[in-house]
């Protein structure tokens, strides 16, 4: 059934489980809605350095959108962020390719939990759900070290 | 197959409808619920398209040739249709727009660059609900914004209904213009139009009411309403997108300036100034959508030989039975009113914490269609504190065995999520 490619088992989990969801101590904080379904999440990133110390957020939303808030924080803490920034566009490219990219073992490597969205990229109206937490990553990111960046030069 | 009093012959409704045996996902057949965001079309309408480019194809208003005194005839042959639909004392008081939208927004602007005594500035109030779709939200706010004229509205009960319990104190002697929904988009509410216009008229403000979800339903008749301005849209009611109608008060639209300036809204042009041709002219600057218009003329003939009588009736008897099958479904809480009265066949309703987006994919995969999210009027969400709705809408060719294809579609979604 089709449905099963979109709501894989893994997604499902990260939605009734979700991991590091809740609001900590954060270097920037971003707002993102999806206007078009009400989804909306609020997201904080710290920095250590570059490493991404946390990511943590609180949100409401459809299963995919919450899934993917929650597969973010599991692949992004922990990384330097080149690397992060790499996952982050490895999965861009992934949802935006309207279920034409099969997965391989390298993009599996990279995106790990993440590429269980690639069924979700067949949908158009569910890759903004799908995209609301990296978006927001990406605008807090940009804002959290253009901050200590303006700090530096201070 | 449960038989309803009042429910019209649906087996043959739905042969006019091709697009209702569409198969969709794999051999199911497409139960379409999302009527009120747009309806399905009848042959009879999208023949009257085909004819009209086929046969009479021209612009209005202009040419001596037979094409363009055709589609002229055409085209003013759908005013009256409109007109006699509506019961408009005058067919000069039916203007064509492109959508309900335009038409609220055209009164907003109207109203912002009119004279004493109907402007609106920083002295007065403006009054709209919290229960409004956008569409009449947002022309008001910017109206606000632009002229400093204050924007009041009543707030909703907590069984979908418009709280009028402060009436005086929302609509007073500032208030120049009341506008309000006939009949809510996201909670099937009709609302009480008759206390409403009763201050206004004590107040002598102006009242605009939103009839796109109680056109396609029910008799619309400006005259009973006492309404100055009644707004709706023609996609939603069997006809076309891209026409929309604004009806309003012949003495109104001749005081009242235009917004949109252009050809075939004109009299007389020179260099520095221009005068107006009267209305509805006057407020149809350009080429207007002369073809939606004439199928929107078939879609009220369409309408008009069933009779808008037994279409409300139909929706009333399929509202009844969905709300007594949706109140069986585990988890299930209607949002807005929750027995057939003073509703119509619109249904939101939310579904334990499964969220509207997730419940609508999978509707679809059962080739059920349905609207998820916020249906263009996000007050009416905060105000329940919830983010989004899922949204059954009905119309003439519904059938109980919708009904019952929707309700098992809800127990499979709760069995995926569960």
């Amino acid at each position: 059934m089709k449905l099963d490619s979109m709501y894989q088992e893994v997604i499902l989990d990260h939605y009734k489980h979700p991991h590091g969801r809740g609001l900590r101590d954060g270097d920037a904080e971003v707002h993102h809605v999806n206007p078009t379904c009400g989804d909306e999440i609020t997201l904080r990133v710290k920095y250590a350095g570059d490493t991404v110390e946390d990511v943590s957020y609180e949100g409401q939303g459809c299963s995919i959108s919450q899934a993917s808030a929650s597969v973010l924080n599991d692949l992004l803490v922990g990384k330097e962020l080149a690397e992060a920034q790499k996952i982050q566009a490895t999965f861009l490219e992934l949802m935006q390719s309207k279920g034409q990219i099969e997965p391989d073992d390298a993009m599996e490597e990279v995106l790990e939990d993440a590429v269980a969205f690639a069924g979700v990229s067949k949908y158009p109206a569910r890759v903004k759900c799908a995209l609301l937490s990296w978006m927001a990553w990406k605008d807090a990111t940009a804002q959290a070290l253009g901050e200590s960046a303006e700090r530096k030069t201070a | 197959m449960t038989q309803l009093p009042g429910l019209l012959d649906t087996e043959a409704i739905r042969k006019d409808f091709p697009l209702l045996d569409r198969v969709v996902h794999d051999g199911k057949k497409i139960v379409y619920l999302d009527n009120a965001a747009t309806s399905q079309k009848p042959r009879q309408v999208l023949d009257a398209l085909n004819a009209y480019y086929e046969q009479s194809n021209a612009n209005v208003h202009r040419g001596v040739h037979v094409l363009a005194e055709e589609a002229t005839a055409l085209y003013e042959g759908a005013r009256d249709k409109v007109a006699a639909f509506i019961n408009a004392p005058s067919r000069d008081e039916v203007i064509f727009t492109k959508n309900a939208s335009e038409s609220l927004n055209l009164v907003a602007n109207m109203l912002g660059w009119a004279d004493e005594p109907y402007r609106v500035d920083a002295e007065t109030e403006i009054v709209i609900t919290e229960m409004e779709h956008h569409s009449n939200i947002v022309p008001w706010q910017l109206l606000s914004q632009r002229t400093g004229a204050k924007l009041k509205w009543f707030g909703i009960t907590d069984e979908g209904r418009l709280d009028l319990s402060d009436i005086d104190e929302v609509i007073t002697e500032k208030t120049k213009i009341v506008s309000f929904t006939l009949v809510s988009n996201i909670m099937g509410t009709v609302n009480p139009v008759e206390a409403i216009i009763r201050r206004a008229q004590e107040v002598g403000a102006l009242v605009c009411i939103d009839a796109s979800q109680a056109a396609p339903h029910m008799i619309l008749d400006v005259q009973a309403l006492q309404a100055d301005f009644v707004a709706f849209t023609g996609h939603k009611m069997v006809g076309p997108t891209g026409i929309g109608v604004l009806w309003g008060r012949q003495e109104l639209l001749e005081d009242l300036p235009p917004f949109l300036g252009g050809g075939e809204m004109i009299e007389t042009v020179s260099m520095s100034s221009s005068t107006y041709a009267p209305a509805p002219h006057k407020f149809e600057a350009g080429t207007p959508p002369i073809a939606q218009a004439v199928g929107l003329g078939a879609a009220v003939d369409y309408l008009t030989a069933i009779g808008m009588d037994k279409i409300a009736a139909h929706e009333h008897a399929i509202t009844e039975y969905a709300i007594k099958r949706l109140k069986e479904v585990e988890g299930l809480r209607i949002i807005g009113p929750t027995t057939a009265e003073d509703r119509g066949a619109t249904i939101s309703f939310t579904l334990g914490d499964i969220h509207p987006h997730d419940v609508g994919q999978v509707l679809d995969e059962l080739g059920i269609a349905v609207r998820v999210g916020h249906h263009c009027a996000r007050p009416v969400c905060l105000r329940y504190g919830i983010p989004a709705t899922t949204r059954a809408s009905f119309y003439l060719y519904s059938t109980p065995a919708e009904v019952d294809a929707l309700v098992e579609g809800l127990e499979h979604v709760r069995n995926f999520f569960g």
